[in-house]
């Protein structure tokens, strides 16, 4: 029941994760972070089976890394994106998939634009103005249905971060224990605010 | 002396030189003339055709010229067994990093990784180094227009014009002499035949004998690669003055 979540606003992309780490029914930790810097302006936020997300994420985070030593350029949010699919879609063909689904969220220097990219364990990808995965898409998009305008400040964006992170908290049945905000713009990753 | 040395790539002479890759160097440098011209808007490639015959297929038989991907095209000097071998790496290595990236590949990153392939061959691997010399020409958005140079021990550098083949110290010269940094399109494709006209023993130039291909933007800004046609080389070289001979004796 993690809760990952992500909106675009006109300069930044603003990404939502809950702390808690969670094995059954127990809370295991407070203060996790589901997210992982994989390039400079590229933030990667994930949820799924628990071994599997930190180790998937920290592979993506080694290549792109390795990429960038060897070239001695950055990747661009949508070459990432696409990287990041293309492991996907060969890990589900392959003996044991990784079940992880993720969140792409990336600020392209090149275009001055802020990216945000949905991608499941299906490998299935859709660049969108804002995204949720798990139970809290079905209670954060009918808010961001709402309220969400692609020329939001990102005041306008927390405030509307802030109308979904008290719905889900709410609505959800086990307590999340706070989210960690993180905004990525164009000087980088940044955490905004993490709430208890 | 060296007999003991030539014949294996993996092993230094005792004055410290690898003699196989040396060896395929003086191959290359029989090989016809490759030149390359950076101008402000794009790139020109021209290269001397050794394989002239009336009954050869023009329009089917590239010897010198080929296309890499959307954004790059590069010119031979050397065994082009060899090089069609390196050519189909370099198309198969830009495609798979396409599939992975979704984005083309920048040119430099073709270059080297083409070029690792070529050092692998000086220190293990096969039993003798590629005898081929490129001349990158491409486009990318980091960078624009480039141009680069490769030999066989798998060293490559950036350059504003460069030749490589037969008689390349006097293209070299010739193109130091004559280069303008700010350069047309037009005005590198006019130097680059002059040059070639120089370097080659026959003193008229024929679509037969040249072959031709530009790298340039057209009107929407986009980029693109241009191998020429025998007909459209003839038509170029009337433009530029340096096919009238050819004219003159049809008319004797």
């Amino acid at each position: 029941m993690d809760v990952i979540l992500g909106i675009t606003t006109e300069k930044e992309v603003i990404v939502i994760t809950s702390r808690a780490a969670v094995r059954g029914v127990s809370i295991l930790k407070t203060d996790d972070d589901k997210t992982r810097v994989v390039a400079p302006h590229t933030l990667l936020a994930y949820t799924g089976e628990a071994g599997d997300t930190v180790q998937f994420a920290e592979y993506i985070q080694a290549n792109i890394q390795l990429h960038e030593m060897r070239n001695t350029t950055e990747l661009s949010p949508p070459a990432i994106t696409s990287f990041i699919r293309t492991q996907l879609a060969t890990s589900l063909r392959s003996r044991k998939p990784y079940n992880v689904n993720v969140l792409v969220a990336g600020f392209d220097t090149a275009t001055d634009k802020p990216e945000l990219n949905w991608i499941d364990y299906l490998a299935s990808r859709v660049k969108v103005p804002y995204a949720a995965h798990g139970y809290a898409a079905y209670y954060t998009l009918s808010l961001l249905d709402r309220w969400h305008r692609t020329d939001l400040t990102l005041a306008e964006g927390l405030e509307v971060a802030d109308m979904c992170i008290a719905e889900l908290k709410k609505r959800l049945p086990i307590d999340f224990k706070g989210v960690e905000i993180k905004v990525v713009d164009k000087d980088g990753v940044r955490t905004e605010k993490v709430t208890e | 002396m060296s007999r003991r040395y030539d014949s294996r790539t993996t092993i230094f002479s005792p004055e410290g030189r690898l003699y196989q890759v040396e060896y395929a160097l003086e191959a290359i440098s029989h090989a016809g003339t490759s030149i390359g011209i950076l101008a402000k808007d794009g790139i020109v490639l021209a290269a001397e055709r050794k394989v002239t015959s009336k009954l050869l297929e023009q329009d089917t038989s590239a010897e010198k010229l080929y296309t890499i991907n959307g954004n790059m095209i590069c010119a031979v000097a050397g065994l082009n067994s060899d090089a069609s071998i390196l050519v189909n790496y370099a198309r198969v290595y830009s495609q798979d990093y396409l599939k992975l990236y979704n984005e083309d590949i920048s040119c430099e990153q073709l270059v080297r990784r083409v070029c690792d392939l070529k050092q692998g061959y000086t220190q293990h691997g096969g039993l003798r180094p590629f005898g081929v010399s490129f001349i990158y020409a491409g486009w990318d958005p980091l960078y624009g227009f480039q141009l680069y140079q490769s030999n066989p021990s798998g060293n490559y550098g950036g350059w504003k014009a460069t030749s490589v083949g037969a008689n390349n110290a006097t293209a070299q010269t010739l193109l130091k002499q004559d280069y303008k940094d700010d350069c047309t399109l037009q005005e590198a494709g006019e130097l680059a035949m002059k040059v070639l006209s120089k370097t080659m023993d026959a003193t008229t130039l024929t679509s037969e004998k040249v072959e031709f291909a530009t790298v340039g933007k057209d009107k929407e800004g986009k980029v693109y690669c241009h191998l020429w046609k025998p007909a459209e080389i003839d038509l170029l070289l009337k433009k530029f003055g340096l096919a009238k001979k050819v004219e003159d004796e049809d008319d004797e």
